[in-house]
């Protein structure tokens, strides 16, 4: 965890009365945004694993009411939000794959000193962080390309996020010295191969960040696949469950009319279990990953 | 190493060391096969990583800079079979038209007003946090505490806004049910324009906060702790020392980031906007970037949707000149 000032006290100075009292305000404060920050969270969760009724008649506030796991039943045996998750999964796999090979084969390059025009394509990339040109030409682009409702227009287009470059770059210069590529230079090592036998396994934290990163980009963008797609069957996650909380459009197509009609009833308990099934994998991997992001945001804030 | 073949007056030449700054059209030629050299052996030797650049360098050029071309679109009427390059010239008819029109103000209100109110309210607020858990001693309070305020970060746009649509809900959002315990009306939060700012922005600061003061944590980390003595020995209060110490040590991280934000002013970003409107509040939800989606890919009205987009990219890039210039000038840190 970040932690600024060691303290050690061999001889504890005693704190003035004023100072006390300040540490007191400080703890309430951080504890009421302890509480704000979780309230939300614990309350969808508890509306999740409630009945129907408890939630239909707004019964649940904090803990659940009537606990019952009817919502999950519905929801994970539901064959859109299972295709949601797979697509969401296939493109957040490949995605991420390519955007950090990408990444990782530019920024490289850019970090070797005595490469002519690193200066200039430095620029080239860092400029388009500052002007673009906009929704429209760029998915004239996508579309002159035919990746239009294609699963590769999820992935190409947003392919390279320049700051990531950025940080890439940084982290290479910091950590491989200049002196080792001219010995291996020296010893007749090519380019390549010092990239893949040394370079790359010493890179092992920032590929991490960036796979981090765009892994969560991928996971939880909409955008792209709202303007790019139109098959229901290439829809990411995200989408599907824009359609089932945002636009209403409850749990899929084809089902007879018995299971319509409890659909109705669990309309309302089905949202809460729907946002929570939206968070699993998040929810889950959370606490494991979030090191090697406060990790990712000291890279970032270096440079900044 | 000079040539043989070349005459003795250029031999002679070459052989002296190159002075730059003679005006002369040899040095000039000199010049110029200097810097050829360098590339080419540059070239020579790094062909390799020159080589893998490329998948990159590609994908910048069609996805970034070829849009950028395309973006002469909104100078043209658009013809489908003339194409882009082909379609006849029209000069600023689109801008004008934007800017004659009646909902180009509500716009401009729109995005400014958001973007504003998500400055001040969300720019001081992780810096509080940060300073806030700077002070308390390690251990499983400040642990849990960061945990839990980094965690929304990680939710998605989609995630988020169902959240709040749920538990701002009419009938049975919790607030609507604790007003309504408490004899209050039921207030319908998404259907009244003048809401919508409070929710957006108060919602934003709420995933966003935790994540944003790891980012000065890490730069108050950086603070010399015998600062923090000699404050000390000099009997200055948490306050003080807050004032004093970690403030001017987060000063350049925060001036980097509000550049950052003041530069994206007029970019409110689609994705959170879009699903929070309604019709009954698009008085004040609608922005920029929505109207820009909605007029150019679901009107095909491409020219002039491209019109507007081009009108937000320039006055982003001027805004982010000049708060850069601004900060250079009145502080040691700036973007570039």
């Amino acid at each position: 965890m970040i932690s600024a000032k060691p303290r050690k006290y061999s001889t504890h100075i005693r704190e003035s009365f004023g100072d006390r009292v300040f540490l007191t305000f400080v703890y309430i404060v951080l504890a009421a945004v302890l509480l704000v920050v979780l309230y939300p969270l614990v309350y969808i969760v508890s509306a999740s694993f409630s009945s129907p009724l408890a939630v239909s008649s707004g019964k649940v506030w904090l803990f659940p009411v009537d606990f019952s796991l009817r919502g999950y039943e519905v929801m994970l045996g539901d064959p859109q939000i299972i295709l949601g998750y797979a697509n969401s999964l296939y493109y957040t796999f490949f995605g991420t794959l390519i955007s950090v090979l990408l990444t990782i084969t530019v920024a490289y390059p850019l970090s070797r000193p005595k490469l002519y025009g690193r200066g200039f394509l430095m620029f080239f990339i860092t400029f388009t962080m500052i002007f673009s040109g906009g929704l429209i030409p760029t998915y004239m682009v996508v579309k002159q390309l035919g990746l239009l409702n294609t699963r590769w227009a999820l992935i190409i287009p947003g392919a390279v996020a320049a700051f990531y470059v950025i940080i890439a770059r940084t982290f290479f210069q910091l950590n491989i010295p200049e002196e080792l590529a001219e010995a291996a230079e020296m010893d007749g090592c090519s380019d390549l191969n010092f990239l893949w036998k040394i370079v790359i396994p010493l890179s092992g934290p920032i590929i991490a960040i960036l796979a981090l990163m765009y892994a969560v980009g991928q996971w939880n963008a909409y955008f792209d696949a709202l303007i790019y797609l139109k098959s229901a069957s290439l829809q990411p996650l995200q989408l599907v469950l824009r359609s089932i909380l945002i636009l209403n459009l409850t749990v899929s197509g084809s089902v007879d009319a018995a299971t319509l009609l409890e659909r109705r009833e669990l309309a309302d308990l089905l949202k809460y279990t729907v946002v929570v099934v939206g968070s699993l994998p998040v929810l889950v991997l959370y606490p494991f990953v979030q090191r090697y992001f406060v990790r990712g945001m000291l890279l970032g804030s270096i440079k900044g | 190493m000079i040539p043989d073949m070349l005459p003795k007056t250029l031999r002679d030449r070459l052989a002296v060391p190159f002075k730059s700054g003679s005006a002369s059209t040899v040095s000039m030629y000199l010049n110029r096969t200097t810097i050829w050299k360098v590339a080419a052996k540059s070239f020579r030797r790094y062909w390799q990583l020159y080589l893998i650049m490329l998948p990159a360098l590609l994908y910048f050029i069609i996805f970034k800079y070829i849009p950028m071309a395309n973006a002469v679109l909104a100078f043209k009427d658009y013809n489908m079979v003339l194409g882009i390059w082909g379609s006849p010239w029209v000069g600023f008819k689109y801008f004008t038209m934007f800017f004659n029109n009646p909902v180009f103000w509500t716009l401009i209100q729109n995005t400014l007003g958001l973007s504003f109110y998500a400055l001040i309210v969300g720019f001081p607020i992780p810096i509080l946090l940060a300073v806030f858990l700077n002070e308390i001693k390690d251990g499983f309070f400040k642990r849990a505490v960061q945990l839990v305020t980094y965690a929304p970060y990680f939710m998605s746009t989609v995630i988020m806004v169902s959240m709040i649509l749920l538990m701002l809900a009419p009938r049975l959002g919790v607030v609507n049910v604790a007003m309504r315990e408490m004899g209050m009306q039921a207030i319908n939060f998404f259907g009244i324009p003048k809401f919508f700012s409070s929710i957006f922005v108060w919602s934003g600061v709420w995933q966003f906060s935790g994540y944003a003061a790891i980012v000065y944590l890490a730069a108050l980390a950086g603070v010399d702790p015998q600062l923090y003595e000699a404050a000390k020995v000099d009997g200055a209060s948490r306050i003080q020392r807050i004032i004093n110490v970690d403030l001017p040590g987060i000063m350049p991280v925060a001036v980097i980031l509000l550049i950052l934000n003041v530069g994206s002013l007029l970019v409110v970003g689609f994705e959170k906007v879009y699903l929070m409107q309604n019709p009954l509040n698009l008085g004040t939800s609608e922005v920029i970037a929505t109207y820009v989606y909605k007029i150019g890919l679901l009107n095909s009205n491409f020219s002039f949707a491209t019109a507007v987009g081009l009108f937000n990219s320039v006055i982003n890039m001027i805004l982010l000149v000049l708060v850069n210039s601004f900060a250079k000038r009145v502080s040691d840190t700036s973007l570039w």
